[in-house]
């Protein structure tokens, strides 16, 4: 494969989130507005949103979800662009990190010097069986979903070969639930700002409210194998195995490397990018990788001119527990078939030798599809910068990567940060 | 150049008669259990509709508790959970379908390698009858 070079260079100077959650009385522009304000705060130097020249806008399917299409002029009128050039991108749940992609390709080819990343769904106005028809369609809805695959199940079909071939137990997916709770109980912006342990002594202090037995579990582990208190969706997937239906926003600010110094006195460069497609599940050589997810690395990692060693921290599509451990194996951070064991060891702890998903992870922080690729950027930005408070790592991030997966990996797009 | 048609409604097509089909590039060789019109792995144009044994191994599967709305129309839900997985067909390619003839919540029933074969379900009324792939256990030979 041919190595490739961005034509110039590209930054992040800015980077915001809405609250993550459900929130029945926010519309998509409502929560776009909250990420960009809090974007344009992020800029060291100021931001004047009248630099902004082109808006690319995540989004998986306002469509289904609202009922509105044509999303992307509503955020750009919504944050005061209009005219300026506004673009809708939808590759399932990577449509904003595949949106980022494109903002940074319209800044390295010299189109535009400063664009708007954004990423949005609004999830929670259906019932769950019209979330989980709407997530299907992710999938390839002639010869899959017939056979009654949900989102959750096909997820649950990679746990199950990835179980048989490498002798992984439920009980090891459950740690990476366990450990993205820990990590998203320290996210004020998050869906769940609360640990297993906490949400353990939610249940038994509502159980003791409403005047019924406490349940009891020797720890968190036990918990999680409760059938009643974590039940099962997708065998082998439980509730905790699952991101969350989330409501959410995120803006990114990317300019020219040359324009970076006038907004930003920190700014992060784009120095590796890489996305791949795939087929659906059944035509694949291989169910326990995601192919996209090893093409899309290799690409970044070669454009970059790192190695899987010299990242810092990742951000990985934990759309459930199984996916971080395929995700940690397919970037190279362990070999097949150790995800797991790395997993179990606390290997991905915030403080362990490969932080991942420090914001949480799609599991806590929550999962509004379209939002959740830009938003990883948002944490890998505040851990370079220094800026992640309580959840701050304990070394210095200087590289750092995001792997933003869509579908069951028909998608893939991962970059690779570094702090100038 | 392809003379037949090989759309996923000729695919249904078969099945509504019991009888799964695949498509073969004459170029290369590949085989999909799909309707393809052309190959991916050639880009040769001249495929054949071919027969499947319908004889395969359980690659991977699950167990869906919170099923989608035509699942629920079906009769399916945390109750009444079933099972759905790929089978790689003893002629190489893999398909998805629901696993039938096996209790949905004894987990002991179900493993990665087991051998299958095709069966086909009919649900629906009227227009929207219509006939799905499904899997059950090998019958011992």
């Amino acid at each position: 494969m041919t190595q490739r070079k961005l034509g110039r260079g590209v930054a992040v100077v800015g980077a915001g989130m809405s609250q993550f959650g459900t929130f029945p009385e926010k519309a998509t522009r409502d929560l776009f507005v909250e990420a960009f304000r809090e974007m344009r705060a992020s800029v060291d130097k100021g931001l004047d949103p009248r630099d902004i020249e082109a808006l690319f806008i995540g989004n998986y399917s306002s469509d289904l979800f609202e009922h509105q299409g044509h999303t992307a002029p509503i955020m750009a009128d919504w944050v005061g662009l209009t005219p300026r050039p506004a673009v809708r991108i939808e590759d399932a749940c990577a449509s904003s990190g595949v949106a980022l992609r494109q903002g940074i390709m319209a800044v390295a080819s010299g189109l535009h010097d400063v664009v708007l990343v954004g990423g949005i769904e609004k999830m929670s106005n259906l019932p769950t069986a019209e979330v989980t028809d709407t997530l299907a369609t992710a999938g390839d809805v002639l010869y899959e979903i017939p056979a009654g695959f949900t989102f959750p199940g096909f997820y649950g079909a990679i746990a199950s070969a990835y179980m048989a071939r490498y002798g992984a137990t439920p009980e090891a997916l459950m740690r990476v639930g366990i450990k993205n709770h820990e990590n998203g109980a320290l996210n004020s912006k998050a869906q769940f700002n609360i640990s297993i342990g906490g949400i353990m002594q939610a249940r038994q202090a509502s159980a003791a409210k409403k005047g019924r037995p406490v349940p009891q579990w020797s720890d968190e582990m036990a918990f999680l194998q409760d059938d009643v208190y974590n039940p099962m969706i997708a065998w082998p997937l439980r509730l905790f195995d699952c991101s969350p239906i989330t409501d959410g926003a995120a803006a990114l600010l990317l300019v020219s490397e040359e324009l970076a110094g006038s907004f930003s006195d920190t700014p992060i460069a784009i120095i590796g990018a890489g996305q791949a497609s795939d087929r659906a599940l059944p035509n694949r050589p291989d169910l326990t990788s995601l192919g996209a997810a090893r093409h899309a690395s290799q690409q970044a990692y070669q454009m970059a001119g790192v190695t899987p060693q010299d990242v810092k921290i990742a951000e990985v599509h934990d759309c459930f527990t199984v996916a971080e451990i395929v995700a940690t194996e397919d970037l190279g951070f362990f070999e097949p078939g150790q995800g797991f064991v790395a997993a179990e060891e606390g290997l991905t702890a915030r403080n362990g030798l490969r932080p991942v998903n420090t914001s949480g992870g799609l599991k806590a922080k929550g999962h509004p599809v379209g939002a959740s690729g830009a938003a990883q950027v948002i944490e890998v930005w505040k851990q370079m910068r220094g800026e992640a408070g309580p959840r701050q790592v304990d070394r210095d991030v200087d590289i750092a990567l995001t792997h933003n997966v869509g579908g069951t990996g028909q998608t893939c797009v991962v970059h690779i940060f570094e702090r100038r | 150049m392809a003379t037949e048609s090989f759309t996923q409604a000729d695919f249904t097509g078969w099945l509504a008669e019991h009888k799964l089909m695949g498509a073969r590039c004459q170029s290369c060789g590949a085989l999909y259990a799909e309707a393809r019109p052309m190959c991916p792995d050639c880009f040769g144009d001249d495929m054949s509709w071919e027969p499947l044994s319908g004889q395969g191994k359980l690659a991977a599967y699950t167990v869906v508790y919170i099923p989608p709305t035509a699942m629920i129309e079906a009769g399916y839900g945390r109750d009444n959970p079933y099972v759905t997985g790929i089978v790689a067909l003893d002629e190489g390619p893999s398909i998805s379908g629901q696993i039938v003839g096996v209790d949905a919540k004894d987990t002991g029933q179900v493993a990665v390698g087991m051998p299958l074969q095709a069966t086909f379900v009919t649900r629906g009324e009227g227009d929207a009858r219509r006939t799905f792939l499904a899997f059950e256990p090998a019958t011992e030979a």
